[in-house]
């Protein structure tokens, strides 16, 4: 049986017809075709599938696409704004923050919650915060430079200081 | 002579932007108009017999297009998987492996059916329907049992489970007896999963008319794939296009052919539909090949005053129920045995078994990290009886003097060991810790620290050498470097890059070499439709030192032609005209002079020299003369909770010498990487299978440990640079390092915290419940233990 889901994503109105079991990391790779979304495991380790939900980080493998009828969702390419990079993005390219670049989207969707949520933590609340996503390139010492310069660039712009939370739980 | 300005200059990756904004492009970004997923139907036992398979009610449901079985793979599908000789020449047997089980299943997730649909859920709906019947059979999963005369057979029409039992070098009993104090180990390499965080996956497209394949698939070596599989296939090399694009990682583990790679073409050609298939990562952790899997028994004297005298080394291996492409690639270890140090004699003997287990091929550093852990805890081993500082004792028998030939004939061309040592230990503060340690002890406070001093042989490599173990092949690498008439420059490449940043690396080359821009220049690589014929592809720290060096001589070959047209343009004899930055001249008139763009246009027109073709491009094989040898010293600091058996890494510190260097961000960042691994397996990751079912129990990422960020600190680097004589750029390889070094820096330093308890060794991983067990054995068993306590 098919249902109908509405969704917003990365500003632009999405209405489909899918599957009521169809993940909503499948939905927005194959449905949507976004595929800069990816999936590195079965079990809701890696962190690679994590998107925006409302705003907050969420592995989109946790999620059935129909239980994000009238969400707002933002994937990585929803990031760079009128051919800027977002800083996250600009940071991870400058401190080398990436090497095959897999896991790369779903730490930059869940570092992006972080510095919502902290707009400057300290290197532990950095890896604690990014404890949920998975890099097998980098040994996780530029991808921690990388969100350091970034919050530094964004300058606790958005600070909304709520303490360092975990930042990668999966769906509700 | 050019003036160097890219080579070793930190350039930020041109191929980031893409990555960084979800425009990269992995195989399963792709897809074909009419494109079917293919789900694999995996035996559920490690060992049985097929009695039967019925597809009936799988091929009646929604959306199934197809299941096949052996029989129909048996008419599009020949001969069996390739096994290369590696480092063992002459095997005990090799197990015929087709790509897909006939009667018998010999491991748990080896292929049985597969299934065609329309959707991915609805193929994995369909194969959950296939209904095979096994007949369970013994599974051979210990090393030592397999061995024995009783013990079951791995495959039941086996002569045994010996796969190959070759001694290199045989003990020395007259050396042996000039030691005066001897020590012994028992070295576990636990199995490891290599883990990329992409896993595997291949689509293919058969177009019956013209008879032409194209596969995309995730891989580091597209040429040597299709090499095989055209074979198994029988379609010529140019009909069949191999497509590598951007790889999530691969760490060796994705090298070799494997059964998909055979079975989803051979269903593209079967149904006549493009079919894709992309690998969970339960299928990754149980058929992607494991890593290490080995035990080896050590043996090592030294004299009173610390002159080391022998090591020996056996090396048991582990090499599953099939071997591996290069499965015999592991036992370099025993070439390696004697690590960085002067010994009398070195033995080594290598024994591959047979096991009900998926097999094992190289995972970053294949032999060399295993080698680097025998040889360093052998050191630290004797260090303690001789009571010596470890430091000291390497240093009173390092090589020094190079080019080195080691007990095996390898040649190390360069090498300047203690000066690594000596930063490592100076960025450490090594007294001061001793000095902390000493403190810390009297405190219950248990401080450990740990010494690698690691060599590496890379860049495989020269064909003298290689060509045997290949099979035939010269292990070379090619690279074709074409200039456009406007003078923007293409590079093609037979290696492949998965995160170690080619396309930014390459072209730096090439910009030193021509004289010309770097953004004029575009790097192409993973697609065996472009560029030169053949090329060997990414592993074994061989890109820079072979392809780079192929780029490097491609480049030449094109400033060669160009300058013969330059001095026609002169009208002056080729040998008085200069080359500088960029631009020819007449020497000794610098100031008339042709930029290497203009010439190119030139190439392109009327008016060439006598005889001479149009066009500015060059191919060039280049088969380097020797391998090249990096080598460097880590040291981690752990402390141990001797209530709990955590261990904490409390620093790293990691200095490594790969020669000259073309990037110096992108070699940092390889050694993170690879030190991330190696620490990985000292104390968290581990392949379990039941020793009775054979079943594997660490089948998701809920059971096998891949750290996060929280599980490592800030890596501290130093750097020595000693420029390779080998090649021209005087460079060698980075990739393997830091795996190579870092398990036994962890180890030792762990051994070293745990002295005072009297215990001298700790299995990998190094996991909080074994220290405790070991500390709590140590404490209820012996004197040591009671003194430790108070």
């Amino acid at each position: 049986m098919k249902h109908k889901v509405s969704t917003t994503v990365n500003g632009t109105r999405r209405e489909h017809e899918v599957e009521s079991r169809l993940l909503l990391v499948h939905y927005l790779r194959d449905v949507v075709g976004l595929t800069g979304t990816h999936i590195g495991c079965d079990t809701s380790q890696c962190g690679a599938c994590t998107i925006l939900v409302d705003g907050k980080a969420v592995k989109s493998c946790t999620m059935f696409a129909v239980q994000a009828e009238g969400k707002n969702l933002t994937t990585i390419e929803g990031m760079a704004k009128d051919g800027e990079l977002h800083p996250l993005q600009q940071a991870f390219w400058d401190e080398h923050g990436l090497q095959c670049g897999y896991c790369t989207p779903g730490f930059i969707m869940a570092a992006a919650y972080l510095l919502e949520q902290n707009p400057n933590p300290t290197e532990d609340e950095i890896r604690r915060g990014l404890e949920g996503n998975l890099c097998r390139c980098t040994g996780y010492v530029n991808i921690v430079k990388s969100v350091q310069a970034a919050a530094k660039t964004m300058g606790g712009a958005r600070a909304k200081p709520t303490g360092h939370q975990a930042v990668t739980a999966g769906g509700e | 002579m050019a003036v160097t300005t890219m080579i070793g200059a930190k350039i930020h990756r041109r191929e980031d932007p893409r990555l960084v904004s979800g425009e990269g492009r992995y195989v399963d970004d792709f897809t074909r108009p009419g494109t079917v997923f293919l789900s694999v139907v995996r035996s559920p036992f490690a060992h049985a017999l097929v009695k039967s398979i019925d597809i009936t009610q799988a091929t009646k449901a929604p959306g199934v297009v197809a299941v096949y079985t052996y029989k129909d793979f048996a008419k599009v599908l020949s001969g069996t998987m390739p096994v290369t000789p590696s480092f063992v020449a002459e095997k005990k047997q090799i197990p015929p492996r087709f790509p897909i089980a006939e009667k018998e299943v010999v491991y748990q997730g080896e292929p049985v059916a597969v299934v065609l649909a329309e959707t991915k859920y609805q193929a994995s709906d369909a194969s959950n329907l296939i209904d095979v019947e096994y007949e369970q059979l013994p599974a051979v999963m210990d090393l030592d049992k397999a061995l024995e005369a009783k013990s079951p057979k791995v495959h039941s029409d086996g002569p045994d489970n010996l796969g190959w039992d070759l001694t290199y070098i045989p003990d020395d009993p007259a050396v042996m007896k000039e030691a005066e104090v001897v020590i012994k180990a028992r070295i576990l390499q636990q199995r490891l999963a290599p883990t990329s965080m992409e896993t595997r996956g291949v689509l293919a497209e058969y177009s019956k008319p013209d008879g032409t394949m194209t596969v995309w698939m995730s891989s580091q070596s597209p040429h040597f794939v299709r090499l095989f599989l055209g074979g198994a296939m029988g379609i010529p090399e140019n009909r069949l296009r191999v497509i590598s694009p951007d790889v999530g990682g691969g760490f060796g583990a994705k090298i070799s052919p494997y059964s998909e790679d055979w079975l989803v073409p051979a269903a593209a050609k079967l149904s006549g539909r493009p079919v894709k298939w992309i690998e969970s990562r339960t299928e990754s952790l149980l058929t992607t090949t494991h890593g290490r899997g080995q035990v080896f028994e050590v043996e090592a004297g030294a004299k009173k005053d610390g002159t080391l005298v022998f090591i020996k080394a056996t090396q048991y291996l582990d090499i599953g129920a099939y071997m591996g492409t290069f499965a015999a690639f592991q036992a370099c270890a025993c070439l390696l045995a004697g690590g960085a140090y002067n010994w009398k004699h070195v033995a080594a003997r290598t024994v591959g078994v047979l096991t009900n287990k998926v097999p094992t091929d190289p995972y970053r550093g294949a032999g060399r990290p295993e080698a680097t852990h025998l040889c360093e805890r052998a050191i630290d081993l004797l260090a303690g009886e001789l009571k010596m500082d470890p430091a000291e004792l390497r240093r009173k028998n390092f090589i020094t003097t190079f080019p080195h030939t080691n007990h095996f004939g390898l040649v190390f061309d360069s090498g300047a060991y203690e000066k690594a040592m000596d930063m490592a230990m100076g960025i450490a503060g090594y007294e001061k810790l001793r000095k902390e340690q000493e403190e810390g002890r009297k405190k219950g406070k248990y401080l450990g620290i740990g010494m690698s001093s690691w060599i590496e042989i890379c860049g495989f490599g020269p064909s003298a050498a290689t060509a045997p173990a290949t099979g035939g092949i010269a292990l070379v690498e090619s690279a074709q470097v074409r200039v456009f008439p406007t003078g923007s420059v293409a590079v093609y490449v037979g290696t492949h890059s998965h995160g170690q940043g080619h396309d930014t690396t390459f072209p730096q080359i090439v910009a030193d070499t021509l004289g010309v821009p770097y953004d004029s220049i575009e790097l192409r690589h993973g697609d065996t439709a472009e560029g030169p014929a053949f090329g060997y592809g990414t592993y074994g720290s061989r890109s820079l030192a072979v392809g780079g060096m192929a780029v490097h001589k491609a480049s030449k070959k094109v400033v060669d032609k160009a300058r013969k047209i330059a001095a026609h343009l002169f009208e002056a004899a080729e040998e008085d005209v200069a080359f500088d930055q960029g631009h020819f001249y007449v020497k000794g008139s610098p100031d008339k002079r042709k930029a290497f763009g203009e010439v190119a246009f030139a190439s392109y027109g009327a008016g060439l020299p006598e005889g001479m073709e149009q066009g500015l491009e060059a191919v060039a094989y280049y088969d380097p003369s020797n391998f090249v040898w990096p080598f460097g010293t880590h040291i981690a600091v752990v402390e141990v909770d001797t209530q709990t058996g955590h261990v904490d890494l409390k620093r790293y510190i990691a200095v490594d010498d790969c020669g000259n260097i073309i990037n110096p961000m992108i070699v940092d960042g390889q050694i993170h990487g690879g030190v991330a691994q190696g620490i990985s397996q000292a104390l968290y990751e581990e392949i379990i299978y039941d020793d009775e079912s054979g079943q594997m129990r660490t089948g998701t990422f809920t059971d096998y440990l891949v750290p996060s960020a929280n599980e490592f600190p800030v890596f501290e680097l130093g750097r020595t640079i000693t420029p390779s004589p080998t090649n021209e750029l005087g460079v060698k390889g980075i990739g393997e390092a830091g795996t190579i070094a870092s398990s036994i820096a962890i180890i030792n330093a762990v051994c070293d915290a745990l002295s005072p308890f009297g215990i001298k060794h700790v299995d990998m991983p190094a996991s909080p419940d074994r220290i405790w067990k070991l500390i709590h054995d140590a404490q209820a068993g012996s004197n040591h233990g009671k003194e430790a306590r108070k």
